[in-house]
């Protein structure tokens, strides 16, 4: 449960003669379970590819669909991060856990205990009763992601969550998202501009071009993880100064730089 | 504009103002500039507000006819909030009901309360329903306007957060477009409470026992100019009463939220 599918989707905001086309004819399988992150040059559509998933935004032509199903509105399956995390700011902690499961109608006392192991999860157990504006900027993605988790989602879709944060927490917020990625897998759309963060977390890195988007390459991280025997949960600095890890970010930069350079000129 | 002013001096220019404004009202009605019975004086005016605190005109001391006409300003401008705050977020959520609403609204809304008054009389004569109507045709538009624009400008990913959550339209709408839209609300409240109090005269020209609207059309037909402006006086105090009120309910609510006052 939890594959995604883009088949032949384009993407044109504004009237449909005369619009912008942002996504030119993306094809992308992302398999069950998978973790698959796509970097690409600002404005090149990548948001725009997660919002289809998630069902905020229709294609203009082709299919987005997930385990089979043609995605068509927004639904707690296919729970969202956001880089502005996106807490609702009248809620506590524990209110803004809560609402996905009151939605599903699930009783009090198995909401109770969803909600404290999402708290333990995430440490966010001595935060329950916070309200978002009272937390850090780390500390409210980490309850974004907890709303998310909780819902027992079977595609995760982040977009940029770690965006938003300094450098420091963004480092501890990527190794958490290793461990949980761990303990309780799921389909993960990434969305980052970070190429280490990419490497560091994903299966696959999927580049795209510049505007109109389109999939340039997709990298199988596993592959050479597997080979050059580099685990995910060790930590990041360790994980960056392997030859394997430098060799594949300098790839996908180089690519990068082909698409910065033919906008810029 | 500039940077404010340090509050000394704010109170001062305050100040300065107002004695201006007092000066030049007693100096065209003691100079005989204004004739006297056309334009109290200032000394005339407060003496007037004074004995009517205790002594009855018109079949009621003022405070009695204030709270008097509090009652029919309470239930008109709570109903104005019951329902306009409530159809105005519903407005927000559902287009199809903004497109039947908002026609017959814009219509309605720039018929001044005062207005109303005839067919207030003819449907209501005498009874609370008039006043009510009146105070009500005052008080509805802000509530609706401030709580349809709150749940339109609701942040987007709030939305979007929610939906995903899957959130149906009730639960949307009471718990994610009211308390977003709170601070619109109740600045529209704050309006709405302005509206409705200027309302009250018009509104308490079709009463037959008391008021402070009441109390001045009595005094006018009695050509009792002091009485009519201490009235005017006692609805001036009063509504500042009402919006320093509510403002500090406006800054207390921003400040729960975390937001700026």
């Amino acid at each position: 449960m939890g594959s995604i599918r883009f088949k032949n989707v384009d993407k044109v905001f504004g009237p449909s003669a005369g619009g912008v086309k942002v996504l030119d004819d993306i094809n992308l399988e992302i398999a069950e379970k998978e973790f698959v992150a796509i970097v690409g040059p600002s404005g090149c559509g990548k948001t725009t590819c997660l919002r289809m998933v998630a069902g905020f935004e229709p294609p203009t032509s082709g299919e987005v669909s997930v385990n089979g199903k043609v995605v068509t509105a927004p639904g707690p399956d296919r729970a969202v991060v956001f880089q502005q995390f996106a807490l609702f700011p009248w809620k506590s902690v524990r209110d803004n856990i809560d609402l996905g499961l009151r939605n599903k109608n699930l009783p009090k006392v198995e909401r109770d205990e969803r909600i404290a192991a999402a708290l333990r999860l995430m440490n966010l157990e001595s935060h329950a009763d916070a309200f978002p504006h009272q937390l850090s900027g780390g500390m409210q993605q980490r309850v974004a992601i907890a709303r998310a988790y909780v819902l027992d989602p079977e595609v995760l879709l982040m977009d940029e969550p770690f965006g938003a944060l300094d450098a420091q927490t963004r480092v501890v917020m990527q190794e958490e998202l290793v461990r949980l990625a761990r303990v309780n897998p799921r389909t993960v759309l990434f969305i980052t501009h970070a190429v280490e963060e990419a490497v560091y977390l994903a299966d696959r890195v999927a580049i795209m071009t510049r505007r109109p988007g389109r999939i340039k390459e997709v990298l199988d991280i596993r592959k050479v993880r597997e080979a050059e025997n580099w685990d995910r949960m060790t930590r990041i600095e360790d994980v960056m100064d392997l030859e394997s890890f430098v060799h594949l970010r300098t790839q996908i930069w180089k690519s990068l730089r082909e698409e910065k350079g033919a906008n810029s000129v | 504009m500039g940077p404010p002013l340090p509050l000394r001096e704010r109170l001062v220019l305050g100040g300065l103002g107002l004695g201006g404004f007092i000066a030049l009202w007693t100096l065209l009605s003691t100079t005989g500039i204004v004739p006297r019975s056309f334009l109290p004086t200032p000394f005339d005016v407060m003496s007037r507000f004074a004995v009517l605190l205790s002594t009855p005109f018109a079949g009621a001391t003022l405070p009695q006819h204030l709270a008097s006409s509090f009652q029919r300003y309470g239930s008109g401008v709570l109903l104005a909030a019951a329902i306009g705050v409530p159809l105005g977020l519903m407005m927000g959520w559902f287009r199809v009901l903004d497109d039947i609403v908002t026609p017959i609204f814009d219509g309605l809304r720039f018929i001044a309360p005062i207005a109303w008054v005839p067919f207030a009389a003819l449907w209501f004569g005498t009874g609370i329903g008039g006043p009510v109507l009146i105070i009500f045709a005052g008080a509805f538009p802000p509530c609706l306007i401030n709580a349809y624009r709150g749940a339109r400008f609701v942040e987007p990913r709030l939305i979007e957060a929610a939906r995903m959550l899957g959130t149906g339209n009730t639960r949307m709408i009471v718990e994610i477009l009211l308390p977003a839209a709170t601070p619109s609300i109740v600045a529209g409240l704050r309006v709405s409470a302005g509206l409705g109090w200027q309302s009250l005269v018009g509104a308490e020209l079709i009463v037959a026992a008391a008021g402070i609207g009441f109390m001045m059309v009595q005094a006018q037909a009695n050509v009792a100019t002091p009485t009519v402006m201490a009235g005017m006086v006692a609805i001036g105090l009063v509504g500042m009463l009402i919006d320093i009120l509510l403002r500090q309910f406006e800054a207390w609510l921003r400040r729960r939220r975390g937001l700026e006052v």
